[in-house]
């Protein structure tokens, strides 16, 4: 498998292209009724990229995140991540690749309400098998960069939504993932807190990793660079924006 | 992940939901305390049994007249032609290897009478070699001297118990008893040995055998014990004796029954009993191990969520597997520890009422306890840990 990476042509370390989607097709079935919820979609997403996906429910996009995520596998079609064919990796290469290269931001942040703050940052390392004197350090770090140092012996009901999810970014970039996944990040979050989490991974972005955003929010959208929209699980604009 | 990580993280599960792991894992003690409680008297129980048994020493070898064996039927009208054990089969067996000494046992109920005052009792018709055979001990005087088969006098040696009820508090020797329409001499008391199945060993007299055939007008002895030096393989001196009487009669028409094939016999009914009574605490066990299995499905379900979270951060299906038996397991085992302790600390306190009530927890039992429960927690943790393990990651993100 890591063969195909280093022959695979297109990869230049600059501007290589980290997703490349091509034909993809999801259906899902309901009972008797058959719901297309990704037709064809083509898709490359170089690294560093900053991307809005919106649409309106039942668009298709958080089938794509999901997908993007290699928690779905496509029907039909072809994903290259980092220029390796990831739809024929079976499950546990599949959580290799999810724990090292992807980072997951969801709406109700998904905390384990019985760990603290410290522990549920921990946990990506705990999957992963890191030595418990390594993984203090990295937590220790993560927890000073996202001003939780305070609140590291908190459980997540001692803290506040801005708090709760800021333990959730710090937890899915603790391993330095390729690819930030953000389903709805500020979908339960007031005004001033939603915008201070958005900074947050926009500081991220900055520092070079790559950000997806699925968001019914305009605001939130417009501030990504690429917005692409999706109707009825088919791409119907992606614009880039020249700022 | 490290395996350290994984029990660490099963335990704070546990943990968090303190009095419903507490509750769960009660069952699994509380069968663990009944089988060990169970057990721990059964097995008590037997030790007791076979120490009553063995009060007269292992070493020893039964031989009884007659062959016991199947064969067709004899025919009728013919008496048998089984010889009779005698006096002198008994004294030849004196001079086998390794036997240390051998008894002719003859015995009965008569009347012994003393003074007016007047017992039923049992009779035993032995020798000299009673006391070493039965490891019986003589209290005063002496037990009945070494003599030939023909010329023994009439002494007898009485219990401890007939000597309280014939004589009270007076010095029983040289007085005269009357036994049946015989007379002795006593010439020593035994010391109490106590009761055995319910027959009181203190409440007899022994005279000589030559005497008890004369007195139940018997041609041949009921028994000859063998004694035999400790150490000795029970079979060798078995064959021996066989050898021996089979010449002294031209036949075997005898049967030989070592004292270690009755314990074995003996201990593996009580080996059973013990199974027994532990199966039946081994039902209150298996109550508990629904339990587990009930507290799992239903932690699977409330933590859809969490699995979910763990597949997203890249937790492999066998690694949740792992996390979810590991709790049962965990539960299971913390289970069989309370009860251990529970089921030991009954037994003690049964012990401790009523201190003649025989109570025994061997450690392999204990050891066996917690591996069964950790068993148990692994079987009952395996279908709910699969269900979790191939939870649809999707869904179980979504789940509320």
């Amino acid at each position: 498998m890591s063969d195909e990476r280093l022959i695979s042509p297109d990869i230049s370390p600059l501007t290589s292209s980290l997703i490349s989607l091509g034909g993809i097709n999801r259906t899902f079935y309901l009972g008797d009724s058959q719901v297309h919820a990704l037709r064809d979609v083509n898709l490359t997403i170089t690294s560093g990229e900053y991307i809005a996906v919106m649409g309106p429910s039942g668009s298709g996009k958080s089938t794509l995140l999901n997908l993007l995520g290699l928690l779905d596998r496509p029907d039909e079609g072809s994903y290259k991540l980092e220029g390796r064919d990831v739809t024929t990796l079976d499950a546990d290469e599949l959580a290799a690749v999810r724990s090292e290269r992807i980072g997951f931001i969801f709406q109700s942040f998904h905390l384990v309400p019985r760990l603290t703050a410290a522990a549920n940052i921990e946990l990506p390392l705990v999957l992963s098998g890191f030595p418990k004197a390594d993984r203090a350090k990295r937590v220790s770090q993560a927890l000073q960069e996202y001003g939780l140092t305070d609140r590291a012996h908190h459980r997540p009901n001692e803290l506040s939504g801005g708090q709760r999810q800021r333990v959730a970014i710090a937890r899915a970039t603790i391993l330095r993932p390729a690819v930030l996944l953000a389903d709805e990040p500020t979908g339960n979050l007031d005004r001033s807190t939603g915008e201070e989490v958005v900074k947050l991974l926009e500081k991220l972005n900055a520092q070079g990793m790559t950000l997806i955003v699925v968001t019914h929010d305009q605001a939130l959208g417009a501030r990504a660079r690429r917005q692409i929209r999706m109707e009825d699980g088919g791409v119907v604009s992606d614009i880039v924006s020249a700022k | 992940m490290l395996i350290a990580d994984a029990g660490r993280f099963a335990l704070q599960a546990i943990i968090s939901h303190r009095l419903r792991s507490f509750l769960t894992l009660l069952g699994i003690a509380v069968g663990i305390a009944a089988v060990i409680l169970l057990t721990s008297i059964g097995e008590g129980v037997h030790q007791f049994v076979l120490k009553e048994f063995t009060q007269f020493g292992t070493n020893v070898i039964g031989v009884s007249p007659g062959k016991v064996k199947t064969g067709g039927q004899p025919p009728t009208g013919i008496p048998t032609t089984a010889r009779l054990l005698t006096m002198e089969d008994a004294e030849s067996l004196k001079q086998l290897p390794h036997v240390t000494g051998s008894t002719p046992t003859v015995w009965g109920n008569s009347e012994v009478e003393n003074n007016g005052r007047l017992r039923r009792t049992t009779i035993y018709g032995v020798d000299a070699d009673f006391v070493r055979v039965f490891s019986a001990k003589v209290q005063i005087g002496s037990f009945l001297p070494r003599e030939g088969a023909g010329d023994s006098r009439a002494f007898v040696v009485l219990g401890s118990k007939l000597r309280k009820e014939l004589f009270g508090t007076e010095n029983p020797l040289g007085a005269r008893v009357r036994i049946g329409g015989l007379h002795f001499r006593v010439i020593g008391v035994l010391a109490p040995k106590g009761q055995f199945l319910g027959i009181d060993l203190d409440d007899t007299a022994y005279i000589p055998a030559a005497r008890a055939l004369e007195l139940y007008n018997r041609e041949g002895l009921m028994e000859i014990q063998v004694l035999y030096t400790e150490g000795t393989s029970s079979a060798t001196v078995a064959s021996a004796v066989k050898q021996r009487l089979a010449l002294r009669h031209g036949h075997e028409d005898f049967t030989i029954t070592t004292q270690e094939d009755m314990l074995k016999t003996l201990s593996n009914i009580l080996n059973i009993l013990t199974m027994a009574v532990g199966a039946l605490g081994g039902i209150s066990l298996l109550v508990g191990s629904v339990g587990i299995v009930t507290i799992m499905t239903i932690s699977v379900t409330e933590r859809t969520n969490e699995i979910g979270l763990l597949v997203a951060l890249g937790a492999r299906q066998r690694t949740i597997l792992g996390l979810f038996l590991s709790e049962s397991v965990i539960l299971a085992v913390l289970g069989g520890v309370l009860g251990l302790l529970l089921g030991i600390g009954l037994a003690q306190f049964l012990h401790l009422l009523m201190p003649n009530f025989p109570v025994h927890t061997p450690w392999s039992f204990a050891l066996i306890a917690v591996v069964v429960s950790g068993v148990i927690g692994l079987l009952a943790g395996v279908l709910p840990a699969i269900s979790a393990s191939r939870l649809d990651p999707i869904d179980a993100l979504r789940a509320e």
